[in-house]
C-alpha cells in the first residue's frame, strides 16, 4: 500500500502539542507515531514530554573525539621527542610529561570539538535534502507536524489536524 | 531608561528587522568600511616596505626585540575572549539578555584572532619561515621545541580559532535557514542554501543542535582560559625582569575579558546605530554589559596591584628597577595612562547615568580599550629597555612609524572583516531572540518575572 506525507501548520506550540498527544493516544491504522516529525522556528523543550524520549548521541562522539585527540597529540609529540638522533637531550627527560600536558590538552579539546561537529551532522542527519513537504513559514512563526501514513490513514490524520485548527494542510505522495 | 525587548513582538517582525540589516544599513556603514579599507591598505603598504627593506625599518633591534607587534598581538588575543564570555559562559548560566548580542561578540572573537595571527607573521619579518612555528620537522629532521610556550601558543591559537569558527557557524545554522527561505534569489540565497545544510528545524535537528552547542560551549571556556594563560607563559616562563611573576596567567585572562567587554560596548553602540537595531540591542542590555565590564575592571585592577606587589616584595632588584622605570622613565606617560584608563575611568561605569548614556558610554569604552592596549605595551617594552645587564639598558629606542602604522592598520583590518560579516550574516541571532521573547512571555503569563 502506498504511503503519503502530510504536513500541517499550526499557530502555536499548544495546538501542535495537542495534536501530538491525540495522535499518540489514538491508534490510527497505517500510521506509526515514531514517524512523526515536529518542525519549529525555535527549540521547544516541553515537546520532548509529548514526543517521548528520542535520543541525542552527540556526547559519545565528543568523548571519543577528545580521547583520540589527546592520544594523537601526546604520541605525536612524544614520538618526535623520542627521535634521539635529531634532538639534543642534555640529560633532560626524553618525554617530559608536565610540558607535554599543555599540547595534549589542546589536542584533547581540538579533537573533541571537531568530532562533536561530525557527530552533530551524523545525528541530526545533515546535510539533508529538502523534505517532500516543506513550508518556509516554519522558519518564521509557525509550527509544523509532518506525518507519514498509508492511504487508509490519511483521512483520520487530516481529521485530527482540522480538529485542532491547522492553518494549512499539505499533502504529497510518499515513498 | 529605555525599554527592553517587547514580549509581544511578533516572530515575523524579528525576521524582517534582522534580514533588513543585511540589505540596507545606514550610510555610516559605508563610511566605516571605506575608512577601514584605507587603513588596511596603508598597513599592506607598510608590510611590503618592511618585507623589502628588512626588519630594521621597524626599529626592532637589540635590546628591543619585541615591540608594538607583540604588544598588539596580545591585545587582539585578549579581545577575542569576550565572545567566549558572552556566548559560552553566559549561555551556561542561562543569562538570556546575552541572546541579541552574542552573535557579533562571537564574530569579534574570530576576527580578532585572525588579526592577532597576522602580527605573528609581521613580527617574524621573514614570512617564508612562518612554518617554523608549526609542529613540523625541518629538512634535517629537527622538530620545534615542544617545551617552548611559543609553540604552545601557535597550537593554542589554532585550536581556539578553529573552535571559535565552528562555534560561530554551528550557532548560525538556524538563522542561515531563515535567510535561505526569506531572501530573494541571487548569490546570497545560494550561499545560505549551502551553509544552512538543509536545516528545517525538526525536533531531531534541534535536539542534537542543543547538545552540540552546549558541548562546544563547555570546551571553549577552558580553551579560552588556556589560550591567554599560554600567552602569559610566553612572558612568565622567561627570566626577564618584571615577567617572571606567578600571577601573570590570571592577570592576562582578566585583562583579556576586560578589553573584550570594553570592545563589545564599542561595537554594540556602532551596530545599534548603523543597522538600526535599537529594538534589539536595548539600553537594559547595554547597562548589564557595562556592569559586567565594571566588575571585570575591578578584578583586573586588583590583579594589577598584586603584580606590582609581587615585584616590589620579590627582592629582585632588576624587576623592581623596571617597575620604577615604568612609573618614572620615558614610558611614564603610557604607564600612568594605563592606570588612569584601566582603573580610574571604569569607576564611571558604577553610575547609572553613565550606564545608559550612549555617547558617554561610547567614550568610556574607547578609553578602556586604549588603557588595555597600553597595558600590553607596558608589559612588553619597558622590560626590554631595562634588562639585568647595563648593556641592555636602552631607554631611548622608540617604535618607528612602521610599527605604529601596522598597529593602526590592524584596527582597519579587524573593522573591515567585522563589518563585512555583519552585512553578509545576521549579527543578531533571530531564533535566540524568538526563544527569549517566547520564554519571557510565558513567564509573564504564569505571573513570573521572566527568565532574566
Amino acid at each position: 500500500m502506498s504511503q503519503r506525507h502530510l504536513l500541517a501548520l499550526f499557530n502555536n506550540f499548544d495546538e501542535a502539542e495537542a495534536v501530538i498527544k491525540e495522535l499518540r493516544e489514538t491508534s490510527i491504522k497505517g500510521f506509526n507515531f515514531d514517524d512523526l516529525v515536529l518542525k519549529s522556528p525555535i527549540e521547544h523543550h516541553e515537546v520532548e514530554d509529548v514526543l517521548g524520549q528520542r535520543s541525542a548521541n552527540v556526547q559519545w562522539f565528543t568523548l571519543v573525539g577528545s580521547i583520540l585527540g589527546g592520544l594523537l597529540g601526546f604520541f605525536l609529540i612524544s614520538g618526535a621527542q623520542a627521535n634521539f638522533y635529531s634532538q639534543m637531550k642534555g640529560g633532560k627527560p626524553i618525554v617530559p610529561l608536565p610540558a607535554n600536558f599543555v599540547l595534549t590538552y589542546e589536542m584533547f579539546i581540538l579533537g573533541g570539538v571537531f568530532i562533536s561537529v561530525l557527530g552533530f551532522l551524523v545525528c541530526a542527519g545533515l546535510p539533508a535534502k529538502r523534505s517532500p513537504l516543506y513550508s518556509a513559514k516554519v522558519q518564521e512563526d509557525q509550527i509544523a507536524i509532518l506525518v507519514k501514513g498509508d492511504d487508509s490513514a490519511v483521512a483520520a490524520l487530516k481529521a485530527v489536524f482540522t480538529k485542532h485548527q491547522a492553518l494549512e494542510i499539505q499533502e504529497e505522495a510518499g515513498k | 531608561m529605555g525599554k527592553d525587548i517587547r514580549e509581544d513582538i511578533s516572530w515575523a517582525k524579528i525576521n524582517t528587522d534582522v534580514l533588513k540589516s543585511l540589505e540596507s544599513p545606514r550610510p555610516l556603514y559605508w563610511v566605516i568600511v571605506g575608512v577601514a579599507l584605507l587603513m588596511f591598505l596603508g598597513g599592506v603598504s607598510l608590510e611590503a616596505y618592511q618585507y623589502r627593506q628588512g626588519m630594521g625599518v621597524a626599529n626592532l633591534n637589540n635590546p628591543h626585540v619585541w615591540g608594538l607587534f607583540i604588544a598588539t598581538f596580545i591585545f587582539w588575543i585578549g579581545m577575542s575572549h569576550s565572545g567566549t564570555l558572552l556566548s559560552a559562559i553566559l549561555h551556561l548560566m542561562h543569562a538570556d539578555w546575552r541572546k541579541p548580542i552574542y552573535r557579533f561578540a562571537e564574530a569579534m572573537t574570530t576576527f580578532s584572532l585572525m588579526t592577532a595571527g597576522l602580527f605573528v607573521m609581521v613580527h617574524l619579518g621573514r614570512l617564508w619561515q612562518f612554518y617554523y612555528s608549526l609542529p613540523y620537522p625541518n629538512e634535517r629532521g629537527l622538530w620545534p621545541n615542544f617545551q617552548s610556550p611559543l609553540l604552545w601558543d601557535a597550537m593554542a591559537i589554532f585550536t581556539y580559532l578553529s573552535s571559535s569558527v565552528i562555534f560561530l557557524f554551528i550557532g548560525m545554522i538556524p538563522d542561515l535557514a531563515i535567510c535561505r527561505d526569506h531572501l530573494h534569489p541571487g548569490w546570497r540565497k545560494k550561499l545560505y542554501t549551502v551553509l544552512a545544510l538543509g536545516w528545517e528545524g525538526t525536533d531531531r535537528q534541534w535536539r542534537n543542535f542543543r547538545v552540540t552547542y552546549l558541548t562546544v560551549a563547555c570546551y571553549l571556556i577552558p580553551l579560552a582560559v588556556s589560550v591567554h594563560s599560554i600567552v602569559a607563559s610566553d612572558f612568565a616562563m622567561s627570566q626577564q625582569p618584571g615577567w617572571h611573576v606567578t600571577s601573570f596567567p590570571p592577570y592576562f585572562v582578566a585583562g583579556a575579558l576586560y578589553s573584550g567587554c570594553a570592545a563589545i560596548i564599542t561595537l554594540f553602540i556602532i551596530l545599534r546605530y548603523v543597522f538600526k537595531f535599537e529594538e534589539y540591542m536595548t539600553l537594559p542590555i547595554l547597562k548589564k554589559t557595562a556592569r559586567l565590564t565594571f566588575a571585570i575592571a575591578m578584578v583586573w585592577t586588583y590583579l594589577n596591584a598584586i603584580e606590582f606587589a609581587s615585584v616590589w616584595y620579590s627582592h629582585d632588584q632588576a624587576s623592581k628597577d623596571v617597575l620604577i622605570q615604568k612609573a618614572t622613565g620615558p614610558y611614564a606617560f603610557a604607564w600612568w595612562g594605563m592606570i588612569i584608563c584601566g582603573s580610574v575611568v571604569p569607576l564611571a561605569l558604577a553610575f547609572k547615568k553613565v550606564q545608559t548614556n550612549i555617547p558617554m558610554l561610547f567614550s568610556v569604552s574607547l578609553l578602556l580599550n586604549l588603557g588595555m592596549w597600553l597595558e600590553r605595551w607596558m608589559i612588553v617594552a619597558p622590560t626590554f629597555s631595562h634588562g639585568y645587564y647595563p648593556w641592555t639598558w636602552d631607554h631611548d629606542q622608540w617604535p618607528s612609524f612602521v610599527q605604529w602604522g601596522m598597529v593602526f592598520a590592524s584596527f582597519g583590518w579587524f573593522t573591515l572583516l567585522f563589518m563585512i560579516f555583519c552585512k553578509v550574516f545576521p549579527s543578531v541571532s533571530m531564533y535566540e531572540v524568538k526563544e527569549m521573547v517566547y520564554h519571557r512571555s510565558l513567564a509573564s503569563k504564569m505571573g513570573g518575572k521572566g527568565g532574566h
